[in-house]
């Protein structure tokens, strides 16, 4: 019977292939359209801040050179991982992020809550050569970093682009966008009292590379790694330690 | 090649390629100061380069008339040879990025030569310049052959390889310059990307324009596998990479799904990139490929009809067990579970069928190195499909997850299957297509597979030991009840491990290029016999509804 059916439908190209697209489309439909509409899926957390254009610069730093190919951003609910990483990420967590670093792969450790773990000047001196301060470390030197100045005029462009995808940037965030990347870097310039009203007091305004004066791409993605973990404060008021 | 299309349809080769040069030095002025200048750059030579091929066949005597009573496989002998090119090229930069793991300071202060960068050219090189190219060679020769027709065209199977060729160079090549979108397999910017769609379009229209025209009442069981492939990645594609660019002159984009339901988007393309790109595609060049030359009929009908749907539609469902544990909800983790599992029983149908069509051939597995490649090729599919099942376990993946094993699982897939039924492929194609009766040296294809099955070998067990203990170790605690090792403890224990797993790779490494030269040996045979060797193996075996 039934393969008389299939002897049938194997005479016709057009049928076929219309056969395969509605078999196959069938999982994915049933699986991903719910997690766009079910409430449940993301909490809700409002405290939730924004990455500030230098921290979005950094962002975009860590996807260019693959850091996520090494790193992963997502805790797991598991005890060991609670344990040695922190409370298990949520997912209102990574809710603006566009897109998602959760990785596949630790060949490094985990960074889903590295802001604070560390210094700046740790961060820079891992990042300038890991084997100076981790010296049986296998990541690779970032050198290139310091010396890069961070290409600010386009961030409010990028700005504008993350708010059609859905990501609430207000239109004075956007106006100031590139005032504002350089101001986070220099606490004493006059703008740096924007940075802190536009995105929170909790924002780190600090010359993170130790050099106020010059926005470089290593003050953005440590700007980005000290911030990981910190949008939101939800994931440490869960108690649940994880099986 | 230029030789074989009508004058006609050189001069709309030469136009096109004049509207991509265009189109280059657009992108390349506009994109000033942006990565996406360099890309316009690149755009701009690779026109060039198609252009001055064109150019330089272009007062070639036109192709007689009798032409489109013969196969068109110009294109099928081009994808060949760059499959082969990309083959040496991504296994190498794989072999280097296995060392870098092991000796991190060879990156030399240069940001395209670390870890980073380097890997994802790794993965595209192999998946997309080594596969694909693979594939739409081979779907060009079995589309004809088991139809008993021509393609309908010239010129598109040349749009289809030009364009996918220059959608790999533009991928690997962004990696380098620090362009990429950071999915897994789906790395590409949005130009790529709406190139890529372009190119897919085209190569759907010129398969399904060539079934039309079939002289057989059915289509055969590897174009099911080979439309499915088409049609299914073109879905994927599509809809993972929705991104909202942040100029029409700038690189960057940012996706158009977030967080959670980014993630899930991301995996039901990942992991369906393995089914229709990695799996379903090899198993239609197999079910042609294997039973051919084995001689032999394919096994059981039923098994082909029921193992194509199975896998059709179970895979779709399972991308859910890469993100077991994560803030995903678990009903979804559950469903993959779930899924993934009941997934290894068309997959074993599929691997048992080819096994089964083997039986009363063992002999020549033995002797026939070639034939020798596409069984293991069936048995590494068998095992890896077994290991994927087992991993898609929650607590297994557990362990599993974020380790070496998943590299190992990868490989086992990748090396064992999917390299070893396209070598296994190539040389039982590359004698027809060049119409000679074997290749030039048999004796290099039986190194070759020696090679191969201890590379993989070699990698595969490296990863078991170094990911099992990696997961344990991250999970072990003390008898005071705290967590045993530092991350660093780990690291260090995976060292040695990551020096077999890069010899290993060397080996298989020198497969593909000892195949190329033997191949490029065998064209030159060809050139000496002048084509007189046997031109082509029978099709009787073959037909639909044994
Ligand atoms: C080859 C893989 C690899 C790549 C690529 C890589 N790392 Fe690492 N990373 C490691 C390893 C291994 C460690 C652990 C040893 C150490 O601390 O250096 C580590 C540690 C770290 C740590 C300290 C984590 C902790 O909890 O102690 C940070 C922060 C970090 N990496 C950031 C980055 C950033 C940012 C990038 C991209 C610019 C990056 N890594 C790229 C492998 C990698
Ligand atoms: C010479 C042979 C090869 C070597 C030495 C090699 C080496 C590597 C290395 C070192 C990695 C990175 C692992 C890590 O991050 O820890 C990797 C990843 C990968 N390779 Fe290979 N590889 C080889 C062949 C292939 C082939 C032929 C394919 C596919 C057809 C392939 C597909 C992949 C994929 C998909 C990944 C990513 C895995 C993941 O993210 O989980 N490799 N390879
Ligand atoms: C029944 C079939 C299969 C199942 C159920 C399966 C299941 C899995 C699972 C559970 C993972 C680990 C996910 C994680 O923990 O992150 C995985 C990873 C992977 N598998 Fe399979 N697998 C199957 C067949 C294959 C085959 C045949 C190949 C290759 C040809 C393959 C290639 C891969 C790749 C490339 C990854 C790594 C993805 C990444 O993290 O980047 N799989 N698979």
């Amino acid at each position: 019977m039934f393969t008389r059916t299939h002897y049938k439908l194997e005479r016709h190209t057009i049928g076929f292939a219309v056969a395969i697209i509605v078999v196959s489309a069938i999982g994915g439909l049933f699986e991903i359209a719910p997690l766009f509409t079910i409430d449940e899926t993301v909490e809700t957390a409002p405290d939730m801040r924004l990455y500030t254009p230098l921290e979005l610069a950094g962002r975009n730093i860590y996807i260019r050179e693959g850091c996520y190919a090494c790193h992963s951003q997502m805790i797991r609910t598991l005890r060991d991982e609670v344990e040695r990483y922190g409370p298990y990420s949520l997912a209102v967590e990574s809710k603006y992020d566009h897109p998602m670093l959760w990785g596949s792969k630790r060949t490094g450790p985990d960074l889903a809550r590295i802001g604070g773990k560390y210094s700046d000047a740790w961060q820079v001196a891992h990042l300038y050569n890991p084997r100076d301060v981790v010296p049986q470390s296998v990541m690779p030197a970032y050198r290139w970093l310091a010396r890069n100045k961070l290409r600010t005029e386009d961030l409010g462009r990028h700005l504008i682009a993350q708010r059609r995808v859905g990501v609430p940037y207000t239109d004075d965030m956007i106006a100031h966008a590139e005032q504002d990347a350089k101001a986070q870097v220099d606490p004493d310039s006059d703008n740096a009292e924007g940075v802190s009203e536009r995105y929170g007091e909790a924002t780190h305004v600090r010359a993170f590379d130790g050099n106020p004066r010059d926005v470089t791409e290593m003050d953005a993605l440590v700007a980005y790694l000290q911030i990981l973990g910190r949008l939101t404060d939800a994931a440490y008021q869960n108690k649940d330690k994880g099986e | 090649m230029i030789s074989g299309l009508t004058l006609g349809e050189r001069q709309t080769a030469v136009c096109l390629s004049l509207a991509l040069l265009v189109l280059g030095v657009i992108f390349a002025g506009a994109g000033q100061g942006d990565p996406l200048g360099v890309h316009g750059f690149i755009i701009a030579a690779y026109a060039v380069v198609v252009m001055g091929a064109v150019i330089t066949g272009y007062y070639a005597p036109a192709p007689g008339a009798d032409r489109l009573t013969q196969y068109y496989d110009d294109p099928t002998k081009f994808g060949i040879i760059v499959a082969m090119l990309w083959a040496i090229f991504g296994m190498f930069v794989g072999d280097w990025v296995a060392w870098l793991l092991a000796y991190p300071d060879m990156t030399f202060d240069a940001a395209w030569a670390s870890f980073g960068r380097l890997r994802p050219v790794h993965t595209t090189g192999v998946i997309f310049g080594f596969g694909g190219n693979a594939l739409i060679a081979t779907s060009y020769h079995v589309v004809q052959r088991t139809s008993r027709a021509r393609l309908p065209d010239q010129l598109s199977p040349w749009v289809v390889l030009i364009g996918y060729n220059l959608f790999c160079l533009l991928a690997v090549s962004g990696y380098l310059i620090g362009i990429t979108q950071s999915k897994e397999y789906a790395e590409p910017e949005w130009y790529a990307d709406i190139l890529l769609v372009i190119v897919w379009v085209t190569y759907f229209l010129l398969y399904i324009r060539t079934l039309a025209r079939r002289q057989e009442p059915h289509i055969y069981v590897a174009n099911w596998y080979y439309m499915a492939f088409i049609l299914v990645v073109a879905v994927l594609h599509i809809v993972n990479n929705l991104a909202v660019p942040v100029s029409l002159t700038e690189a960057k984009s940012y996706s158009l799904f977030a967080g959670v339901q980014d993630a899930m988007t991301q995996w039901w393309y990942g992991h369906n990139a393995v089914a229709f790109f990695l799996t379903a595609g090899f198993l239609g060049m197999m079910y042609y490929y294997l039973p051919k030359r084995a001689g032999r009929p394919i096994y059981s009908y039923r098994m082909s009809i029921v193992g194509f749907w199975g896998i059709t539609f179970f895979y779709m469902w399972a991308g859910s067990h890469h993100l077991h544990y994560t803030a995903l909800p678990l009903w979804v983790q559950n469903l993959g579970m779930t899924f993934s599992v009941m997934l290894l029983v068309p997959s074993w149908i599929a691997a048992g069928n080819a096994l089964m069509t083997l039986n009363g051939a063992w002999t020549r597995v033995r002797d026939d190195a070639t034939l020798r490649f596409m069984a293991m090729a069936a048995v590494f599919y068998g095992l890896s499909t077994f290991e994927g099942s087992f991993m898609a376990i929650r607590p297994v993946n557990s362990l599993s997850h974020y380790t070496d094993w998943t590299i190992g699982h990868v490989h086992a897939g990748t090396l064992g299957w999917v390299s070893m039924i396209v070598f296994g492929t190539f040389y039982s194609l590359v004698p027809w297509m060049w119409k000679v009766e074997r290749m030039y040296s048999r004796k290099l294809v039986e190194w070759h597979f020696w090679l191969a099955m201890a590379g993989t070998l070699i990698y595969v067990f490296a990863m078991w030991n170094s990911g099992i203990i990696q997961g344990l170790m991250w999970r072990t605690y003390n008898d005071g009840g705290t967590l045993a090792y530092s991350f660093v403890d780990s690291l260090v224990a995976m060292h040695p491990y990551y020096i077999a797993r890069a010899v290993g790779g060397f080996l298989f490494f020198l497969g593909p290029v000892i195949g190329l030269y033997n191949i490029l040996m065998t064209i030159r045979l060809s050139r000496e016999t002048a084509g007189t060797g046997i031109a082509e193996m029978p099709v009787v075996a073959l037909k639909a509804g044994e």
